[in-house]
């Protein structure tokens, strides 16, 4: 390069001026961040709990109140709001009819799917020893394949009254006939053993810390945990 | 500004649309275009989170343009861009959270797609606040109409339905390929091959009236 042609170089602002001008920049700019995060948090976390809600009971017919409940201590315990101490995978929700009366669990479940992992809820009954719904809260399999495990009914239905006892079986497509068998979606035989392997795992977790029939946690009072109760919006 | 003289409002909106199509012509943002299409929705959601971040970015970075040192400009753009992306992610995050669960990571992903940083350094910071805007408008209407056209063929073609309404009835078997990734590519490839035979079309024929003209002189 020519010298003189960089001449104007000195004219060019210092380096402190550049820092500081991208200094500024990101101080501006975490501050809209914060802006927007604080803006929309409520309603963000207002449409988690809401899709929750319409899960649990979606899985178990006749459920029109939860509760989430919490393994502490050798015992299934009713959490509240503020209780964050216990292990995701050891809380689960009751589901309970208009009376309070205990109809059944809604387990959520994960674990790796086709392409990512699958999130689904299950709803249980512990007296019948069947799974009589199942939700899926997340996932990333392939669209128009795989997503099938939540788009196609018949799949689904699958699941509607399932004996999950000692294990959920994938059988090929139209070749059901035991009640613990699920029949496979043709061009998505991955994701749906995922789905039942998901279930049987949270069959398996929960086998031995489930109490026994009859011995559920009752509802707590609703005038005490109003936010746990159905209809609270 | 001298440089904007020679400029026409109307020309800098819809030049981004049909001559300098980001998609078409520029063949820029290739990510979200081929990844995001296989539904009208999904399409035009992401269209719509790419107009505001353009539409935004070209507005500081015209307004602000002297006050941002030539050395750290791309470094400045990027905080720009990505600041609007993000207030896009969480405002579609509370708003419409079932789309966003679809576009997924494709929504932050914004920042890196070319066709913004790219109209930031070649237009937004050498002109007026008013073309820049004209020049962003057009831009991401453009995007917004290749990105809506690809997803409304993969989701007819795909799926037999249009915003999730059925169009076909009972009968029709699905061209699962269309939602697939090869579907992107594929339905990508014969849009590029119209529109460039139409550019040759035009150009032919623009040549023919010429010569006509010519020849009648």
């Amino acid at each position: 390069m020519n010298p003189q042609v960089e001449l104007p170089v000195t004219n060019e602002p210092g380096s402190a001026r550049l820092a500081l001008s991208v200094a500024l920049a990101g101080l501006i700019s975490g501050i809209a961040i914060i802006g927007i995060y604080e803006a929309t948090l409520p309603t963000i976390t207002a449409n988690k709990a809401r899709l929750l809600r319409e899960a649990v009971f979606k899985v178990l017919p006749g459920v029109s109140r939860m509760q989430q409940l919490g393994f502490v201590d050798g015992s299934l315990k009713p959490m509240g709001e503020d209780d964050e101490a216990v292990d995701e995978d050891l809380t689960l929700y009751g589901g309970y009819d208009t009376d309070g009366r205990f109809i059944g669990y809604a387990i959520p479940s994960d674990g790796p799917g086709f392409q990512d992992t699958i999130s689904l809820l299950y709803g249980y009954l512990p007296g019948k020893g069947r799974v009589v719904g199942m939700e899926i809260l997340d996932s990333r399999e392939t669209p128009g394949l795989g997503d099938k495990i939540y788009k196609d009914a018949v799949f689904v239905a699958n699941f509607s009254n399932l004996v999950a006892d000692p294990e959920i079986v994938t059988v090929k497509k139209g070749t059901r006939s035991a009640p613990n068998e699920v029949d496979a979606i043709t061009g998505a035989t991955i994701s749906s053993k995922a789905v039942v392997r998901i279930i049987n795992e949270g069959q398996a977790r929960w086998r031995d810390k489930l109490p026994a029939p009859g011995q559920e946690p009752p509802l707590p009072d609703p005038a005490e945990t109003p936010a746990a109760t159905a209809g609270s919006d | 500004m001298d440089r904007d003289k020679n400029l026409d409002t109307y020309q800098e909106f819809v030049k981004g649309i049909w001559r300098d199509n980001p998609v078409f012509v520029q063949v820029l943002g290739m990510c979200p275009m081929l990844a995001v299409t296989n539904s009208a929705i999904n399409a035009l959601v992401m269209g719509g989170a790419t107009l505001f971040v353009l539409m935004g970015s070209s507005f500081l970075v015209a307004a602000f343009k002297k006050w941002i040192p030539k050395q750290v400009r791309i470094s400045l753009y990027i905080i720009i861009i990505a600041t609007f992306v993000t207030v896009a992610d969480y405002t579609l995050l509370a708003l419409l959270p079932g789309v966003h669960k679809e576009l997924g990571a494709f929504i932050p992903l914004i920042v890196a797609n070319c066709m913004i940083l790219g109209r930031q350094e070649a237009f937004a910071s050498r002109h007026g606040v008013r073309f820049a805007m004209m020049d962003a408008a057009g831009m991401s209407l453009g995007f917004v109409l290749a990105l809506f056209s690809l997803g409304s063929i993969r989701e007819i073609l795909g799926n037999g339905s249009l915003f999730n309404i059925p169009l076909f009835g009972e009968t029709f078997e699905p061209w699962v390929i269309m939602i697939l990734p090869p579907g992107g590519f594929i339905t990508l490839g014969l849009i590029l091959l119209f529109f460039n035979w139409v550019a040759a079309r035009k150009k032919a024929f623009l040549e023919q009236v010429v010569q006509a003209e010519r020849e009648s002189l």
